[in-house]
């Protein structure tokens, strides 16, 4: 599979807390204006991915943008952490032959909508394998993703000595980031260490500022061969490596029965697959899209991925080590934390500027961006490579 | 009496037995006249609907002694005649005592009531007895006694009766995070109710596992049973939720992951304690809270008391 396919094209609509129209609609928009920035029109679509959570069926979303007829579809479970196994899905479609171009999308009205920071008491109601997992948590009033992420934070800086304002160099340098993208909701208003400190605690070890926004918007990205990307509109991003990670004694969200919680296992299965089948090392890597819903596994994902040995994430974060111009420039469009909170697709589609070099805050010589997936859930990433 | 005692807001149980002497000082108070005369059809019905086929009563033109009250109930349209008795049961009514079951009712008949005869009852106000904890809740025992009298001033019959008038308890609001419960997991939140703590275990391997599922996480034997922890256990991570605001729980509070002795990790609320003094590493105990009617959950106190 690798580099047989590639991100033709990219499109979205304005990310805002209350989009003032349905989500079927945003998912047509974004779908549409990625075609579009590929230079397809609808006719040419035979697939089409999503992942769970979102409201919009595939066929819905092709009745509307004029999608006829379909020979692929998946929809990738695990929420958040199925962002780049959107991509993975349409690249394997390409690669045999089961569809020839798939577009992946995301939309919702996360903020005016259905909240995903908000408690749900039904979690836990159902004896399916899912509600009797969070019956365990949900009682208990364990029912946020903020205070499923804090339980290991706090369990991270017991085990490393990590700090609040070690989880706020991450917030600070994602709000860096976005306070130059106009397209992001925080455009123009960075933060400072003392902001973060200063900011309200939502579930203790994590701060207001740790906790990425909710959002409304829709992301959608146009996958096809890397052959036929080639003769469309636009400088293809090619799928150097996609991989989908899960752990031993994987949860969702609440993995606190495995020997240890201080990492995201299944994020070092997603970043082995990564290395091995791109050949490549965090050293090849000029910029990486690392899901940023909370801080802390910012740093853990910088760990399970190779970018610095266990527990010396918060040394690595130090100095501005993410921000642009750092070590290694971590979500350069500002992240969910910065830009918007659309599950991780709007960072693939910052991995393609990246690539193409047309970012507004466009990292020098970049030739691999790494991207990855939710944290604490079943997870993904990608590779994505200029030609 | 002030208005205010009437309504019984603030009445305490002595001010309830002060209104139950006034009552009873009253003596006897005799009521109106029963509407209609003691009648053929009125006892026919009463028969009847009683399934007594003696022919007794309307071939000698007398009514069943058991009727005698019939004759001077208040009847849907009329208003209810003033006893006694009503002060008293208005003010345990206001003061929350508002259950009532009859728990009494001995009636002595002096001769049987004629047809044409018009009764008229006299109640009289006996005691009050309280508060008492009775299976229904806390309450009181109010007791009267009515005697129907005939024109001539004749006892016809007597009743002395005895209501519990009672508190209800109280249904707590159910609490909203109910977990689901499976057929690998109903017997923890068996033990929960019983105030144990299982741990499900591998009947063949002996393997320990929390959370419970199907099958022995170590020789995949479906032969389980389970232990009863001893209870103790230590932090080993916690978090303090205070936003967004959760249902059925007050802000701020503690969840901790909590490891056992016996090997597993299990969740659940850090109680008793300031939550400033949560630690990694604290020794805590399990204890179990009703959360409703229904629900109890395990939670943790810490071992040594700190607060």
């Amino acid at each position: 599979m690798r580099s047989a396919a590639a991100v033709a094209g990219i499109g979205a609509t304005e990310f805002s807390k209350e989009s003032g129209r349905s989500e079927l609609r945003l998912a047509a928009e974004a779908v549409l204006a990625a075609l579009d920035d590929a230079g397809l029109a609808p006719a040419d679509v035979d697939g089409l991915v999503t992942y769970t959570q979102d409201a919009n069926q595939e066929i819905a979303v092709a009745r509307e943008t004029g999608i006829g007829e379909l020979t692929f579809f998946s929809r990738v479970h695990y929420g958040g952490g199925a962002a780049c196994g959107t991509v993975m899905h349409a690249a394997m479609a390409v690669a045999t032959g089961a569809a020839r171009t798939v577009v992946c999308y995301r939309a919702f009205n996360e903020r005016s909508g259905r909240r995903f920071g908000q408690p749900d008491a039904r979690l836990g109601g159902e004896p399916s394998s899912q509600g009797l997992e969070m019956s365990w948590h949900v009682p208990f009033g364990l029912m946020t993703p903020a205070a499923w992420v804090a339980m290991f934070a706090r369990r991270y800086m017991h085990v490393y000595g990590a700090t609040s304002e070690d989880f706020g160099r991450v917030a600070v340098a994602m709000r860096r980031h976005a306070a130059t993208n106009p397209a992001a909701w925080f455009h123009g208003r960075p933060i400072t260490l003392e902001d973060h400190q200063r900011s309200r605690w939502i579930v203790e070890p994590l701060r207001l500022l740790d906790c990425c926004q909710e959002s409304d918007g829709a992301v959608a990205l146009v996958v096809t061969s890397a052959e036929r990307a080639r003769d469309l509109r636009r400088t293809p991003a090619l799928i150097t490596a996609a991989a989908q990670g899960s752990g031993s004694g994987q949860m969702m969200m609440t993995s606190y029965y495995r020997d240890d919680m201080t990492g995201l296992p299944e994020m070092g299965v997603v970043g082995r697959r990564l290395w091995e089948t791109s050949g490549l090392s965090p050293r090849d890597i000029q910029t990486a899209i690392l899901y940023d819903h909370f801080t802390p596994f910012v740093l853990t994902q910088l760990e399970e991925l190779g970018f610095c040995p266990r527990g010396e994430a918060k040394e690595y974060v130090r100095d501005g080590g993410i921000e642009l111009g750092g070590r290694l420039p971590v979500n350069p469009h500002g992240g969910q934390l910065g830009e918007a909170y659309i599950h991780g697709m709007n960072g693939i589609a910052e991995a393609v500027r990246q690539v193409r070099g047309t970012s507004v805050n466009q990292v020098p010589g970049v030739h691999n961006v790494l991207v990855t997936a939710g944290t604490g859930v079943p997870t993904s990433g990608l590779i994505l490579s200029a030609a | 009496m002030t208005g205010q005692d009437m309504t019984g807001q603030d009445m305490t149980g002595r001010d309830l037995h002060e209104l139950a002497g006034k009552q009873a000082a009253l003596g006897e108070v005799r009521g109106a006249p029963g509407p209609d005369p003691v009648n053929e059809t009125m006892i026919r019905h009463w028969l009847e609907a009683m399934g007594d086929a003696n022919p007794a009563y309307l071939e000698r033109g007398v009514a069943p002694p058991a009727m005698s009250q019939v004759w001077t109930m208040p009847g849907l349209a009329r208003a209810r005649q003033a006893t006694p008795v009503d002060d008293v049961l208005a003010a345990l009514d206001a003061g929350g005592y508002t259950g009532v079951v009859a728990t009494d009712c001995d009636q002595t008949y002096h001769r049987y009531a004629r047809v044409g005869e018009r009764l008229t009852p006299g109640t009289r106000f006996t005691s009050l007895a309280g508060p008492k904890k009775t299976a229904l809740g806390e309450g009181y025992f109010v007791t009267w006694t009515v005697v129907w009298y005939a024109e001539d001033d004749s006892p016809v019959a007597e009743m002395m009766f005895r209501v519990l008038k009672f508190r209800p308890r109280e249904r707590r609001q159910p609490y909203p995070l109910k977990p689901a419960a499976g057929r690998d997991t109903e017997f923890f939140w068996e033990g929960v109710r019983r105030r144990e703590l299982r741990i499900q275990r591998c009947l063949d391997c002996g393997q320990l596992r929390h959370p419970p599922g199907p099958l022995c996480p170590s020789c995949r034997s479906a032969n389980r049973g389970h232990t009863v922890a001893t209870g103790e256990g230590t932090v080993y991570s916690y978090v303090v939720h205070h936003h967004p605001p959760v249902p059925g729980r007050e802000t701020p509070y503690v969840v901790a992951v909590v490891e056992l002795p016996e090997g597993v990790r299990i969740v659940g609320n850090i109680v008793n304690c300031r939550i400033d003094e949560v630690r990694i590493g604290m020794p805590v105990r399990v204890t179990y809270q009703a959360m409703d009617d229904e629900l109890v959950l395990p939670m943790w106190a810490p071992r040594e008391a700190r607060c």
